[in-house]
């Protein structure tokens, strides 16, 4: 048996059980999976945050020393990329971060032109964010290193999504029988499909709220319940996530201007009061802060959107490192 | 080929006395010192549990607790087949000033303590660190020895040596798993 | 060419003339001279043909062969020579090259350009509109004087009602033995499936990608019926893909309306499910619908309302298809597959009967664009499709004889083949 024989094999017979050798999607997890990314990230989290007296003076570990982790961002994003760059050189790895021109759908060098050049100088993880859904997918078809979904398109972003359900476990102890309101723009939001994924195959429940012109007939699954009235929506709710509302698209009519967006689903104090006393409010960011969200609520007691930012680091950590077990 | 031959090294009494001994050993030595074990995943946890025991039953004090999973400080990541889980880590103590007892069920290739030294500094800066283990098998692979430990043993570096708690494995038992081939 | 032919004991079917027998047919000069029982067949090269289906030489009436303008992806003898291999002596080509078929002299290039191929026959579909932009109409007799066999803005719809209105009423004035010009229309609501990339459904929610919702074809189909009715055009709708769609034009046939219909293999064969993977193979306009739109188009068929089968071969190349999905064009070439996956999803299965899965590919799109051909009878050009229904047909990239290899039927396996085209009594051996 034990090749490399030492005393390590006798404490972890375990494997790690990732399936793909990428992550493009929540909805291709498994349950298990997800929990095991999720238990990783506990012990992520406890790298770089103090945990009652304990503290360690040094927020890194040394797992990924040795490997490259290269952030090809395709569309802007300063908190995503942020998020994986400080998770990958927490776990001691290289990171790279190329600048990618915008107007790189042009002919001449394609994306798996790019993709390749990368692995050429012998690149491991490749964390990607695309503004058209798929291009992970199509990636990891045609290359040698892990892809790593960073958000594509209107498609996923697994890794927003395991960090949601990560504070949410945090906060109640059990996803299960929870139920999730994702509010507002539905129809073009990657971080909304994720956490329907995530959260329904552990058993919560999702409710889709927004304007009907925002929120698509065909994400109506088990699990998953679609209503266009916050206010008879939130009694029932134990978590409510405000996404973003893009400025730009209200000139596409998706609805008549932000001030009317608001009244009916911006989430206020007043509003607030209709759900539960343990109810508590998330955020993907970047906040606009009275349009979908008031101050007081973004900033209040009930409000986790912190708690997301820092957990985002530990999942991600737990991301990249059970990545590269399949290496 | 693979026939495996099982020799029990020590029974449930033998292993209370083991442990006893090096508790014991540990209470006398240490009296003075502020003390905290820190038992490494898996086995070493309820191993460092029963030798705090027997402090606080020695001493009257309190030795503070710890668990230290080494996984991430592994130094063979970039060799194992079977990528290891991450275990739970819990050090609620300050290390700075502690005379910390690193605790593990077996001593081989050093290579875990080697990790778990390198974990524990990135906690911060220990007085001291001292090393208690059940079973030193032998095949150092780094200058690495136990301050404490219940036996000694020759194996051939093929062997297993299976250590068993009541509290991980559902019985007390040590045990050496040899491999003909 | 004084060789004379004799294809030995195939199952000749003949649409026009109802039969289904087993037969010999003899050909001279490229002209069939005989159809009957143990002809006499010496001095002649014989095939025989048992086992096999003697057919009308299979016409496409919907194909784009790129050329002029686009000639990395297919030229006029590139996917003449794929309509070869596919079982079809003829075909007919949208104008949507670079520049567009709005003129004579590129009417002139097309035919000529296949003269000199000496493949599949391929007859140019003119624009209805210059640069097929939608404005303002193209010299629709004079292009159909040089030999345009019809009129289509495909890949665009002519938005403007009224310009709609105009093309089909002047249509209507230019005619061959009586028989006005016909326009083929590819009728999408463009306002409705602006930005659009699949099927509006479940699987375009969920992977995020913008859908073409199915009314964007019904609304511009019952516009364009509308039309017909007010001009008694004759209004051929291309490639029909949804359930809806297919009962406006029932309904406008029972009305007496001149509409005929096509639908395409891939519409009858797969559905968006093909999807999930982001495969840009499956990229196609109007899109994969879902399997109740694919079953009323094989119902469609069966019932007559939709008359004939017609491939839309639209080649483009790997590296435009390996493009973000939402950047990657619409295509999926077809020439080479169509007969094997419509034999299989159509006759088979039962669907269809041998006779009228012929008419589909043959005496159909012949009689909607005025075409010769179509018939098996004696004096008729030996324009002969010869198929093995009982082969298996695995599809492979390798083996395509078009220049791209965008096909979305690639790993699927399906019944039947065609393996002798005989075009004016030259005859292709198809057989590898």
């Amino acid at each position: 048996m034990n090749k490399t024989s030492d005393n390590f094999n006798s404490s972890s017979i375990q494997s790690s059980a990732l399936n793909s050798r990428h992550l493009i999607a929540l909805e291709k997890l498994t349950c298990k999976e997800i929990e095991l990314i999720l238990e990783t990230a506990r012990e992520m989290k406890k790298v770089f945050i103090a945990s009652k007296e304990g503290t360690r003076s040094v927020k890194k570990v040394p797992a990924l020393q040795g490997r490259t982790v290269v952030m090809l961002f395709f569309e802007p994003s300063t908190r995503t990329r942020n998020s994986f760059e400080l998770a990958a050189k927490r776990l001691s790895a290289d990171v790279v971060s190329i600048a990618v021109s915008v107007s790189s759908t042009t002919k001449g060098e394609s994306i798996i032109d790019t993709v390749r050049n990368l692995e050429a100088m012998a690149c491991d993880i490749i964390v990607v964010r695309h503004k058209s859904s798929g291009v992970p997918e199509l990636l990891s078809h045609k290359v040698r290193s892990a892809i790593v979904n960073a958000g594509d398109g209107a498609h996923e972003h697994p890794s927003q999504g395991l960090l949601d359900i990560f504070t949410l476990k945090e906060r109640f102890g059990s996803i299960e029988g929870l139920n999730l309101l994702i509010v507002g723009d539905i129809l073009h939001s990657r971080v909304a499909r994720s956490d329907i994924w995530g959260l329904t195959k552990l058993g919560a429940k999702v409710t889709l709220v927004g304007p009907p012109t925002l929120v698509p007939q065909g994400l109506e699954m088990p699990g998953v319940e679609i209503q266009y009235d916050l206010d008879s929506a939130l009694p029932s709710a134990d978590a409510v996530m405000l996404l973003r509302i893009q400025q730009e698209r209200m000139e596409s009519t998706f609805f008549p201007s932000l001030r009317e967006y608001s009244h009916r689903y911006g989430l206020n104090k007043k509003r607030l009061s209709l759900a539960k006393k343990h109810c508590v409010v998330l955020h993907p960011g970047p906040i606009n802060r009275g349009v979908e969200i008031d101050s007081e609520i973004a900033d209040g007691p009930r409000s986790v959107i912190l708690d997301q930012v820092t957990n985002g680091v530990a999942v991600r950590m737990s991301i990249l490192y059970l990545l590269a077990g399949k290496l | 080929m693979n026939i495996k031959k099982q020799v029990t090294l020590l029974d449930k009494i033998g292993m209370e006395k083991a442990i006893g001994k090096i508790g014991a050993d540990i209470s006398k030595r240490l009296l003075n010192e502020n003390i905290a074990f820190v038992g490494i995943q898996t086995r070493g946890v309820p191993f460092a549990k029963r030798l705090s025991e027997i402090y606080s039953a020695q001493t009257n004090k309190t030795p503070a607790m710890g668990r230290l999973d080494i996984t991430l400080y592994r130094d063979d990541l970039n060799q194992v087949l079977d990528w290891p889980v991450v275990k739970e880590s819990e050090i609620d103590f300050k290390v700075e000033g502690k005379t910390i007892i690193l605790v593990d069920d077996v001593l081989f290739t050093g290579r875990t303590v080697r990790a778990a030294l390198n974990a524990l500094s990135d906690y911060g800066r220990p007085k001291c660190v001292k090393l208690a283990v059940l079973v030193d098998r032998g095949h150092r692979e780094l200058p690495i020895e136990a301050n404490y430990f219940g036996m000694k043993i020759e194996t051939s570096p093929l062997d297993y040596v299976s250590v068993l708690f009541n509290e991980t494995d559902g019985k007390d038992e040590v045990k050496i798993i040899e491999q003909n081939i | 060419m004084n060789e004379k032919i004799v294809i030995k004991s195939g199952r000749v079917l003949d649409p026009a003339s109802h039969l289904d027998e087993i037969l010999d047919v003899a050909v001279i000069d490229g002209k069939i001279s005989e159809i009957g029982k143990s002809l006499n067949a010496e001095d002649s090269k014989v095939i025989n043909a048992e086992g096999l289906w003697v057919c009308p030489g299979f016409v496409d009436m919907h194909v784009h062969l790129r050329e002029p303008g686009q000639e990395d992806r297919e030229t006029i003898a590139s996917g003449a020579l794929s309509a070869v291999y596919g079982g079809f002596t003829a075909v007919c080509c949208m104008p949507n090259t670079d520049p567009a078929v709005d003129s004579v002299g590129a009417v002139r290039y097309i035919i000529e350009r296949a003269k000199s191929a000496g493949f599949a026959k391929v007859y140019p579909i003119a624009a209805i509109t210059q640069k097929s932009e939608g404005k303002s109409l193209t010299n629709m007799a004079s292009l159909f004087e040089e030999g345009a066999v019809a009129f289509s803005d495909d890949g665009r719809t002519v938005m403007d009602a009224l310009i709609m209105r105009r093309a089909m009423e002047y249509a209507r004035g230019i005619y061959t033995n009586g028989i006005s010009a016909p326009i083929s229309l590819h009728s999408i609501d463009e306002n409705l499936a602006r930005g659009g990339q699949i099927n509006e459904g479940k699987i375009s929610a969920i992977l995020g990608l913008a859908g073409i919702p199915s009314c964007a074809e019904t609304i511009a189909i019952a516009r364009d019926i509308a039309l017909a009715e007010l001009t008694h055009a004759k209004v051929h709708f291309a490639h029909v893909s949804t359930k809806n769609a297919v009962q406006l034009i029932r309904e406008a046939k029972s009305k007496g309306i001149s509409v005929t219909a096509e639908v395409t293999p891939h519409h009858l064969a797969l559905t968006d499910s093909e999807l999930i993977g982001y495969d840009t193979r499956f990229k196609i306009n109007p899109p994969l619908r879902s399997e109740e739109d694919r079953a009323a188009l094989c119902e469609g068929l069966k019932d007559g309302t939709i008359d004939a089968i017609a491939t839309d071969h639209a080649p483009h190349t790997q590296i435009d298809k390996d493009l973000p999905f939402d950047s990657a064009p619409f295509g999926t070439i077809g020439l080479e597959t169509a007969v094997p996956v419509t034999y299989t999803i159509l006759v088979k299965s039962g669907i269809l009967s041998p006779l009228k899965w012929v008419e589909a590919l043959s005496l159909a799109p012949c009689t909607i664009f005025n075409l010769p051909g179509g018939k098996l009878k004696v004096g008729a050009q030996a324009d002969i499709t010869v198929v093995d229904p009982s082969a298996d047909f695995f599809v492979e990239p390798d083996n395509f004889k078009s220049l791209s290899k965008n096909s979305c039927f690639i790993g699927k396996k399906y019944s039947a083949k065609p393996v002798f085209t005989f075009i004016e009594g030259k005859c292709f051996s198809l057989c590898l």
